[in-house]
């Protein structure tokens, strides 16, 4: 029995597949869930939601949302969500810094939540482009054999 | 009446502005396909996130989250008013401008507004209305993210007991010649009362779910703080994107009528032309035989 996962923004339905195991970021920390899970709704904060499915693994950046888990389901609803794959990770890395340096300059309080929401934004997609170009270059030579 | 180079001059400015319009309703008409995709692709997070809420509002002993608390009576309301930012629609603003400040007279209490478009913002300001906040230039088809500035000055209103009540005013597409103004609720949010909500469109199955015993991490309150804000925020960007559908059509059908307006014009203005030329030949053959009969009774004379 696997699990039903599907990570859904109020923008698109990001993806809807069989896993064996979702590893989702919890409020209070990282949480696993397993086929036959207890009923549950979790708040998510944001950063990496990792969805094994076999040896394969599928890395997703979560930004804030809840999670609705049951025994067969896993449904994450998220504000915002993209696949590793869809990272640009220079981009990324210009609004850390653009938010950086905004922050520097101690906007007005409105700007300032805005440029902090900007940062974590960024900061969580750089760990997750980081952590699949790792994988990457971990597995290439096993495929150059 | 025109000389012949006049009514070219006309023939050729109709031409070039129909191409305009024509060009104009082609825009348009892929807006209104984008933007009704955009629409569709919420429903199954809203239909999750009422799933929830609704779940969450069924657990007894936790204090009612206070997006979900009603004043009563309702002292003053926001009115949230989707318009565009350009003309050149028909009567897409001017309806639903009518239908909010026909709902605010009906309200009994001062009514302040929120301003989604530049067309909305003017008709508001000549009217001397109450403006909170403005949000024009948003993309043809927005996005989430660009909603929810809007949506946070609402709720902010709402928990800041500004306003007791809040509603959404936009224009509800149904089909490319039909689009219908609508006044919906957005707060405070009622749970038990599907069909007041903006959302109710997308959301299938009002029933609790079966599996009521969830745990809650870290706890109910929480979450559902996190659920209600989120759930506000994705009904302004339903509302916004309902009105851009509406919008976009609009603007495709009065395109249309204007290319076809122009073609009727070209037509007529064709057949003065050759009217015109055809006479203007005529006179020439008249004056060309007129001078040759008088040539050849001078000759005949002679």
């Amino acid at each position: 029995m696997g699990l039903q996962l599907s990570i859904v923004t109020p923008e698109r339905e990001l993806f809807t597949g069989e896993v064996d195991s979702v590893l989702a970021p919890g409020m209070d920390g990282e949480m696993g869930i397993l086929p036959r899970h207890a009923p549950l709704i979790a708040a998510l904060k944001e950063g990496v939601l990792i969805a094994r499915q076999g040896e394969e693994e599928m890395v997703f950046a979560v930004h804030g949302g809840y999670m609705q888990v049951l025994p067969d389901r896993v449904i994450v609803l998220a504000d915002v969500a993209e696949r590793a794959e869809e990272i640009d990770i220079e981009r990324a890395e210009a609004a850390r810094r653009r938010a950086e340096e905004l922050l520097k300059k101690e906007p007005p309080p409105e700007m300032r939540a805005e440029a902090i929401a900007a940062l974590r934004r960024s900061l969580v997609r750089l760990r997750v482009a980081r952590r699949r170009r790792y994988r990457i270059e971990s597995e290439r030579p096993e495929s150059s054999d | 009446m025109e000389t012949l180079r006049e009514i070219r001059r006309r023939i050729r400015s109709i031409r070039n502005l129909s191409q305009v319009t024509r060009a104009l309703e082609a825009v348009s008409a892929s807006n209104v396909q984008r933007a009704q995709a955009a629409v569709l692709a919420t429903r199954p997070y809203a239909h999750r996130a009422w799933e929830v809420i609704v779940n969450l509002a069924g657990i007894k002993g936790i204090p009612l989250h206070p997006l979900l608390v009603h004043r009563d009576p309702p002292r003053s309301a926001l009115i949230v008013l989707f318009t565009s930012d350009r003309g050149l629609c028909g009567a897409y603003n001017s309806h639903i401008i009518k239908v909010a400040t026909d709902f605010a007279q009906r309200l009994d209490v001062p009514v302040r507004y929120i301003a989604v478009g530049r067309r909305g913002r003017d008709a508001l300001w000549r009217m001397r209305a109450e403006l909170v906040a403005e949000f024009t230039g948003l993309p043809a088809v927005p996005g989430f993210l660009d909603l929810s500035p809007v949506a946070r000055a609402a709720i902010e209103e709402f928990l800041e007991g500004r306003a007791d009540e809040v509603f959404l005013a936009y224009t509800d597409y149904i089909n490319l010649l039909q689009q219908r103004p609508v006044v919906r609720r957005l707060l405070p949010l009622r749970p038990t009362r599907l069909d007041e909500q903006a959302v109710s469109e997308y959301v299938v199955d009002m029933r609790p779910a079966p599996v009521a015993d969830y745990i809650y991490e870290p706890d109910p309150e929480t979450v559902l703080s996190t659920v209600l804000p989120r759930f506000t925020e994705l009904q302004v960007y339903q509302a916004a994107l309902e009105a851009a559908t509406s919008e976009h059509a609009a603007r495709q059908v009065a395109m249309r009528n204007a290319t076809d307006n122009a073609e009727d014009l070209l037509r007529d203005l064709t057949l003065t032309r050759n009217k015109a030329r055809q006479r203007m030949i005529t006179r020439e053959l008249l004056d060309i035989a007129g001078g040759a009969e008088a040539l050849r009774q001078l000759e005949a004379r002679q």
